[in-house]
């Protein structure tokens, strides 16, 4: 019985279906945003749909110098991990009981699994361009992590608890973390790095358009592409809501406070488009600098402000 | 007509091939892409690798070093690709078709869909062209 809820919720409910769903609805918001501040009229909110459903028409190919499994099997892992953080993190939300010890770190650690997936389906299609945006990847990942789990780490102190229940109780009792010096502080840093961890504009250096011709999904067409493109729109969907719940006071879901937590969500996501639609992107030894200098002191300039409590 | 193939025609992406033009046609192409005719509105995004690609942009006369790299090309793209030839070069050769370096108009080397000629096309033309290869569909 058990097994049969977890699996409901896994695939349908907080899991693959919703995330899905309201992953690409959220790839249109950026979509559309991005058209508004460029004075065109953007896509229709379906788009996002219909090249899901067009590339899942198209021809497969598999690339002559390629390892098959691991180039097919990478989207759909990266695919499973960004469902299951999206799962437990919509779980913690919804309902404080469902969270368990340590949960923050266990989605923090699935949300690199689908870069690292990326990467290693980039090295097994053999494509030159596609292996130099892995390693960019790879680089990238190593840069961003550290500030981020330093940011979050100011959050834990705070609430005194890792686990997602902890922090939504502490946020709704003391007030949103957000509202302390800390807390923006940790804030800005956080937006900075979910930027890298959605691959947007400064930081989408591993798929580089215009050099490397989109870098490390070079080589995937029809289905695996529309693997790889739902698993950026999940990205883009759950990286959000985890700054939400661990600095914003997460989302609620009753009475007027449902407007609220979808405009919570809503405006990080348009701060990530403004701030991709505003900036040229870097070349990769400067965001390791950015990363591991200004943020990385911000970062910890705010964990130093939270133990003294402001 | 089946979900795929609305779909295909909801969000047509186009891959842009210079076959020796004189650049001409490729400023155009790139015209019809700013958001003063914004074409995003339809679904259509330029993509920067091949295999992401449901319509082949092909402007200029086939030189005789291009032609491997087109053909290849052509065969590296996923199935269904419509091609579309942009240009009096590249539907007739225009002016360059007496040049020792080249070889035939594109539709000798690979089966076209559309034509859209001009010296260079405007951008209200190649979006006339884009359209008709859609209604074919």
């Amino acid at each position: 019985m058990d097994a049969a809820r977890y699996l409901v919720d896994y695939l349908i409910f907080p899991g693959f279906l919703f995330t899905a769903v309201v992953g690409l609805l959220t790839t249109w918001v950026d979509r559309k945003v991005t058209a508004r501040i460029h004075w065109r009229v953007g896509p229709p909110w379906y788009q996002p749909f219909a090249d899901t459903v067009k590339l899942l028409g198209k021809e497969v190919i598999v690339p002559a110098g390629a390892r098959k499994t691991g180039f097919l099997l990478m989207p759909i892992v990266g695919l499973a991990a960004a469902t299951l953080a999206s799962t437990i993190l919509w779980k913690a939300n919804l309902d404080p009981g469902n969270s368990f010890i340590g949960d923050s770190i266990v989605v923090l650690y699935i949300m690199t699994i689908p870069a690292i997936a990326m990467i290693l389906g980039a090295s097994a299609s053999g494509n030159p361009l596609a292996i130099l945006g892995g390693a960019r990847e790879m680089k990238l990942l190593f840069a961003y992590e550290l500030p981020l789990v330093i940011a979050m780490l100011t959050t834990v102190y705070k609430a005194e608890s890792f686990s997602f229940e902890n922090i939504l109780r502490m946020q709704a009792d003391s007030g949103q973390f957000l509202g302390s010096f800390s807390g923006t502080l940790a804030f800005i840093v956080a937006i900075f790095c979910a930027q890298a961890k959605c691959s947007l504009l400064p930081f989408d250096i591993a798929e580089a358009e215009t050099e490397l011709a989109g870098g490390a999904h070079i080589e995937y067409s029809g289905a695996p592409y529309a693997v790889v493109r739902l698993n950026m729109a999940i990205m883009l969907f759950i990286v959000p809501v985890f700054i939400v719940t661990m600095f914003w006071g997460g989302f609620t879901f009753v009475g007027w406070k449902i407007l609220t937590s979808i405009l919570k969500y809503v405006a990080v996501i348009v701060i990530m488009v403004l701030i991709k639609n505003t900036n040229p992107r870097v070349r990769i030894d400067q965001a390791v600098r950015f990363f591991w200098g200004p943020m990385l002191v911000l970062s910890i300039i705010a964990l130093i402000l939270a133990v003294l409590g402001y | 007509m089946s979900l795929t193939l609305k779909a295909l025609k909801k969000s047509p992406w186009v891959f842009h091939v210079n076959t020796g033009a004189c650049n001409n046609c490729d400023i155009e192409i790139l015209d019809a892409l700013t958001p003063r005719f914004d074409l995003e509105r339809f679904g259509i995004v330029l993509v920067g690798s091949i295999r992401h690609a449901d319509v082949l942009l092909i402007s200029g006369p086939v030189t005789r070093n291009i032609l491997p790299r087109l053909k290849r090309l052509y065969d590296q793209a996923p199935k269904p690709i419509k091609v579309i030839v942009v240009g009096a070069c590249g539907c007739t050769c225009g002016i360059f078709k007496d040049g020792y370096n080249i070889i035939g108009p594109v539709d000798k080397h690979i089966p076209v869909d559309a034509y859209v000629p001009g010296c260079p096309p405007k951008p209200e033309t190649l979006i006339a062209g884009v359209v008709k290869v859609l209604s074919t569909l």
